[in-house]
Parts: structure tokens; C-alpha cells; sequence
């Protein structure tokens, strides 16, 4: 089984294990990223301008470049996921965006949305499913208390991600039971850790991320864990922080691939 | 451009409609920048109604939104004061000498640690 990867610019450079945990991984649960071979960054927010068309034609290149190839698309990154989705949704629902993208990329066949995004978590829960990942899991996380932290990317707006219930979502903790481990639920998941504001006011987001590590390790929680490198990037920030994972060395650890992804 | 013609531009860069807006505060209850905006999301739409889109625009509100979704998933009137602040931030950043964001800041903003994606989505939402 293989998917169309787009890695997203991060995932180059200073978040290089949450890719390489997850092509190890996806090699244990039986399928294959094969990454675009010419993409592009998404630009790490989505276009909110209703006139906007330059900024969204990286996403339409390398959308119209997996339905070329057959095959569904699979980001990791929560904003590569959330840009992606949400233009694609503009192609397939916007005539007046899909005719003006479509004029500027001159492709051979004109891009309708026909691509079906899926974040990696997506694939787990409605490609493999959790009881095939159970599975496979040969090292269960027993006995480890984790929180997951969905923050705003995946989510919202709800009817465009289509990724989970964006007020109670509980695809992370059905990924974390089916890894042997325990989740904790608590109410500051899907809150937001301040995104691109630490850029400019890094006391914005530590004041936000302190209250989500403080209300996770008041439910119980030992550690979070993420697909965001901006969101795990904020959370550390934070004084008194539990450790903040990627999904991905979690899934690794379990499948018992961990030591040989980073080699 | 006149103050009317940009109040119907922020409408028209928003795709929202304003007056949908029943006042329910839902808005401004779920923000989690609201502390520090001086004009808070359910004020937003009020400032388009009046074509007041200088105070807008001069509002630090413009640089605290952290795009989060959360005004835009719970509105239950789907005004979307989320996309009405960016379009005002628009008005602002498409103009030249508008940009909150400049290359030279950058280098004294670095750490280590410091990801890709804050750099690409700070720039998208701070400049052109």
C-alpha cells in the first residue's frame, strides 16, 4: 500500500525525527510514504483571503501531483495537513478559486480537488485501524499516563478538517490505548499554544502552554504528545513542562522500530 | 479609497457578513488572545457595520490573533470574526510600509530549537 508524502519544510530540518519515525513506522504497519518529488512549503498558515490565489498554488501543485500518481496524500505535519485540506477544499468547492489557481498552473488536466488528504493518524485509524495496530505493537507502552494535544491545526474549522470532533476529538487517545498505554484526558487538548505569536511575544505563548502543561499534569498526565513542531516548539518553551513527544516516537517505540529509524 | 469603499473591502477580503451577528459573545468568550486585544472579536464586526476600518486597522488586536479557529468553530451565526481581522490585517500588510514582520528582525529572533514553520507562518501572517 502506498501514499503520496508530502513532508512539509519542517520536517527537513528541525523536525527530522517526526519523519523519520514515521516512515519506520508506516514500514512496520505494512505501507509506504513516497515523498512528491517536487514540493514545495506550504506556507505554514492557510490563506484566509477570499482573494488570495499565489499563496495557495504550493498546496495545488502538490495536490494535483498525488492525483497524478493515484494515490491519496499523507502530511504529518498538522499545518502542512490543515493548509492542504483546507485548499483543497477551495479546488473542489470554490469555482471562482479553482478557475484563477488552475489559470496560474497551466497543468495538462486542471486541478479539481480530486486528491483525498489524510493526516498520518488518519491512515492509522481508517487505513490499518486500531486493532491491526495493536497488532503490531511489540513493545506496549504499559502503564504510561499520556495526554494527547490535538491544539488547533487538526481540529478546526471542523467542517473542513473532518479529522475528529473538533470539541471532544478522541482519535490521539484511541492511538495511544491501541499502543498498550493509558490516555488522559484533559479539557485544555484542543486549546492553542500560541502558534506564530511566539515569534514575535514568546510570553504569549508560554503564559498559554503553561496552562496546558499545568492542566494536563493536574489530570495526571506524565507526558504530551504531538504533531506539531511549532506546538511541541511552544510547549517546551514553558516552565515546569511534562516532556512533549511526537506521535510518531511513541508508535516507533511500540513497533519496536525506534532504534533503527534514526540511522 | 473612501472609508466606505474599504469597510465593503474587508467584507469582500473576509467573505463574512457582518450583519448576520447576533451578539452572542460566544466569540470573544473562547478567544484566547481577548486579554490582550483592545478591540475584542465581537466588537469586530461592529467596526466593519459603522465603516470605522482606521480603528481597525490601528488596533494591536490585528497582531494578537493567533488564527486558533476557535471564534470561527463555535459562531454559531457563522461570522467568522477570525477572517474579519485578517482581512483587516490585509488592508494593512498589502500596503506598502505595512508589514509588522521584516527580514532584519529575524537573525535577533533565532534559537536553536526555533522551527521552520514559525518563521513561514509568522511571515504569511505579518507581511507581504
Amino acid at each position: 500500500m502506498n501514499f503520496s508524502y508530502y513532508p512539509g519544510c519542517t520536517l527537513r530540518n528541525k523536525a527530522k525525527e517526526l519523519d523519520a519515525y514515521a516512515r519506520a513506522s508506516a514500514e512496520a504497519l505494512g505501507f509506504a510514504l513516497q515523498e512528491l518529488t517536487d514540493w514545495q512549503c506550504c506556507g505554514g498558515v492557510y490563506p484566509l483571503g477570499t482573494d488570495e490565489i499565489a499563496t495557495k498554488l504550493a498546496s495545488v501543485r502538490a495536490l494535483a501531483q498525488a492525483r497524478d500518481n493515484g494515490q491519496d496524500l499523507v502530511t504529518l505535519c498538522s499545518a502542512c495537513h490543515h493548509v492542504l485540506k483546507r485548499v483543497n477544499d477551495d479546488m473542489r468547492n470554490n469555482a471562482d478559486i479553482r478557475t484563477r489557481a488552475n489559470n496560474y498552473m497551466m497543468l495538462d488536466t486542471p486541478y479539481a480537488g480530486e486528491t483525498k488528504v489524510l493526516h498520518f493518524l488518519e491512515v492509522i485509524r481508517d487505513v490499518i485501524g486500531f486493532e491491526e495496530l495493536k497488532k503490531k505493537v511489540v513493545n506496549p507502552l504499559t502503564g504510561r499516563k499520556i495526554g494527547a494535544y490535538y491544539g488547533c491545526l487538526l481540529l478546526r474549522p471542523g467542517k473542513v478538517m473532518a479529522f475528529d470532533d473538533p470539541e471532544n476529538p478522541k482519535l490521539l487517545e484511541d492511538f495511544i490505548r491501541a499502543l498498550g498505554a493509558e490516555p488522559v484526558v484533559y479539557p485544555y487538548r484542543n486549546e492553542c499554544c500560541g502558534g506564530y505569536i511566539s515569534l514575535k511575544e514568546p510570553q504569549m505563548a508560554e503564559n498559554m502552554c503553561s496552562n496546558i502543561h499545568k492542566n494536563a499534569a493536574g489530570f495526571g498526565a506524565e507526558c504530551l504528545i504531538t504533531a506539531c513542531p511549532l506546538c511541541r516548539y511552544n510547549l517546551n518553551k514553558a516552565e515546569n513542562n511534562l516532556p512533549v513527544y511526537y506521535f510518531t516516537e511513541l508508535l516507533a517505540e511500540a513497533l519496536g522500530v525506534k532504534e533503527a529509524a534514526l540511522k | 479609497m473612501s472609508t466606505q469603499n474599504k469597510a465593503k473591502l474587508v467584507r469582500e477580503i473576509s467573505g463574512t457578513n457582518p450583519s448576520k451577528c447576533m451578539k452572542c459573545g460566544k466569540c470573544s468568550a473562547t478567544c484566547p488572545s481577548f486579554d490582550e486585544m483592545d478591540i475584542k472579536p465581537h466588537q469586530f464586526v461592529s467596526y466593519v457595520q459603522k465603516g470605522d476600518i482606521e480603528a481597525l486597522a490601528n488596533s494591536k488586536s490585528l497582531w494578537k490573533c493567533l488564527s486558533c479557529f476557535a471564534c470561527v468553530e463555535r459562531c454559531p451565526r457563522d461570522v467568522q470574526p477570525g477572517r474579519i481581522i485578517d482581512a483587516a490585517r490585509q488592508i494593512v500588510v498589502r500596503q506598502r510600509g505595512g508589514n509588522y514582520l521584516t527580514a532584519d528582525e529575524i537573525p535577533a529572533l533565532l534559537d536553536e530549537e526555533l522551527p521552520q514553520q514559525l518563521l513561514v507562518s509568522a511571515y504569511r501572517r505579518y507581511k507581504r
